[in-house]
């Protein structure tokens, strides 16, 4: 493979990390308030979480660019405040990748959730332990499997968005050209076949690796809520 | 002491209770239905009810007439629920010391691990713990916790006969201490081996609540508990183990024979004897099989829509419960101040009727 086409492997790794990394904590979080919480509105933070997997991702790319863009309500802030900038550079890849695999992440985390019986957690609460170290020590260990099923699937997602990316920070080599911006310009020059073709290789191993590692992990949140797992 | 004043409306049902329950065991006994779980899970604080009022050693947990309620897990009120919900993650010597490691607090689980004979359990998980084996893990998490009260829903009810007799005794032993303990059942047979306070409750209030003795030996209490569960408890003290295969017993009205007892000599123990067991005679009978003849005297009778009868005997401070029949009353001319004769059959006694005092 050619420099180009490393570049835009690492940068896609990069770009999922982070992504992945970030989102993680909001992602429990949310996961868990879908899945005990009850509030009023509970139903509407569900239909926002699982928007990006419903909307085309290039109106999620060109909403982001409206509120994260230089000029945009929170971009102008984040620029003046902290100096950073998201669009057409490679944090702002993060943030279009994050979002576009949120949902994903949340539904696996939500699912491990709803799988622990609630009873557990009322019997620590009867021990003496506050909600927030039921959690830590009760609901968390129970759900890790399914956190990391949810960060794979999450990586996955984020290593192959395109969409919402190229909309938002634009297919600048080297800057914000993630593996599937790459492929697409590959495929827009002339003898670019065989470097599209490598790329797609790589893609096709990361979503089958990412959907292995999900399924094993799935299979042994069952089996730790349930008491037989050695984990 | 745990005292308990709570209304609370689910729909149709209210709840409307309220009781207190001394040092030793409470039993909160009443048909599925009637509102006892609720009761429990609102001293744990799992249930916020409408109106209430929950003091533990005069410390008060809630009151909803000033606002106050402290959350759960500041309650100091340990639960053993009828599924064990031990953690499943955890071993068993983690799931014990849980309760301590939340709160900070070194807790030496040395004595109640051998009180409850889980010693050999601690390095396993609890998927590998037969149901009794998880209750009596249970039991030791909530002991661990250094609770001031204990509540107990049903805690053998998912058991078979056999465990269940394997694990009274561990419970009876708990009575001995100072902290009070609220046990949801509705079985008879372990309502009389355990309780030393009975609150009756049915359709979400209180029908009769008092001491053990007292209330199982209360003919009113009986369409409750049921006339062929309906029996009283009496203390006897263990005098000798003959030589023939019986026990003999000392109690208030005199010997009790009964089939070998497996307790020491000088131990004392709670007989149940069911009222429909209980033959009653105006004069000392004579020339009978029936071994156990004990003498007291008439202190209510009461006559219900069937053609029985149940009838409360003063053994000198301590009442027997016998079941007769209405035709049988008139003719022996029962009626409170008459001295009469009960005749209990030795065999009449399960072995699971007799629990430690």
């Amino acid at each position: 493979m050619g420099e180009a086409e490393w570049q835009a492997v690492r940068l896609s790794v990069l770009v999922a990390f982070w992504a992945t990394v970030l989102s993680l904590p909001l992602g429990i979080w949310v996961a868990h308030l879908l899945a005990r919480g009850r509030f009023y509105g509970r139903g509407l933070l569900n239909g926002v979480v699982h928007l990006p997997l419903i909307l085309p991702p290039v109106v999620t790319g060109y909403l982001l660019l409206l509120a994260f863009g230089r000029k945009g309500p929170v971009g102008a802030l984040l620029d003046q405040w902290f100096g950073v900038v998201l669009a057409f550079r490679w944090t702002g890849a993060v943030l279009a990748a994050a979002v576009m695999a949120f949902p994903l992440m949340v539904r696996a985390i939500r699912l491990a959730i709803e799988a622990v019986d609630p009873k557990l957690e009322q019997a620590a609460a009867t021990l003496g332990a506050s909600r927030l170290i039921v959690f830590v020590t009760v609901t968390l260990p129970l759900i890790l499997p399914g956190i990391i099923a949810g960060a794979v699937l999450a990586f996955a997602k984020a290593m192959g968005e395109f969409g919402a990316t190229i909309t938002f920070v634009a297919n600048i080599p080297g800057q914000t050209q993630t593996l599937p911006s790459a492929i697409y310009a590959f495929l827009q020059v002339p003898d670019g076949e065989g470097a599209a073709l490598r790329l797609v290789l790589v893609s096709v191993a990361v979503a089958m690796g990412a959907l292995a590692i999900s399924e094993v992990l799935a299979r042994r949140v069952q089996a730790r809520v349930a008491g037989r797992g050695d984990a | 002491m745990l005292e308990v004043a709570l209304r609370h409306r689910f729909g149709a049902f209210t709840l409307d209770a309220s009781f207190s329950a001394p040092a030793g065991v409470t039993v909160l006994f009443g048909r599925s239905g009637s509102g006892k779980t609720s009761v429990v899970n609102a001293v744990a604080g799992l249930l916020r009810p409408d109106a209430g009022r929950i003091a533990v050693d005069g410390r008060l947990v809630l009151d909803t007439a000033q606002g106050l309620d402290v959350p759960v897990h500041r309650r100091g009120i340990g639960y053993v629920f009828q599924e064990a919900r031990l953690f499943p993650h955890m071993t068993v010597a983690q799931n014990l010391r849980y309760g301590g490691w939340v709160r900070r607090r070194r807790v030496d689980p040395g004595a109640v691990v051998e009180m409850l004979g889980i010693g050999p359990l601690l390095e396993r998980r609890p998927a590998a713990l037969s149901g009794g084996e998880r209750q009596r893990v249970a039991i030791g998490r909530a002991l661990l916790a250094e609770p001031k009260a204990l509540l107990m829903d049903e805690p053998l009810a998912a058991l078979d006969e056999a465990r269940k007799a394997d694990i009274l005794p561990y419970i009876e032993r708990l009575r001995d201490a100072a902290m009070p303990i609220l046990y949801v059942t509705h079985s008879v047979t372990e309502m009389a081996r355990l309780a030393t306070t009975v609150v009756v409750l049915e359709g979400g209030r209180v029908l009769r609540a008092g001491p053990a003795g007292d209330v199982l030996s209360d003919p009113q209490a009986v369409p409750v508990m049921g006339l062929r569960e309906a029996g009283a408890v009496i203390a006897a003290r263990v005098a000798a183990h003959e030589a023939d295969g019986l026990t003999r017993l000392d109690s208030v009205a005199g010997p009790l024979w009964l089939p070998r007892v497996e307790a020491a000599v000088g131990a004392v123990l709670r007989v149940r004897i069911a009222a429909q067991d209980v033959i009653l005679s105006r004069s000392r009978p004579e020339g009978l099989s029936a071994l156990n003849v004990l003498g007291g005297v008439v202190s209510a009778v009461r006559t219900g829509e069937g053609p029985g009868a149940l009838v409360r005997i003063d053994l000198g401070g301590e009442f027997l419960l016998a079941r007769v029949t209405r035709r049988s009353a008139a003719a022996l001319g029962l009626e409170a101040g008459v001295s009469v004769h009960a005749v209990v059959k030795s065999v009449a006694v399960a072995q699971g009727d007799i629990g430690f005092g």
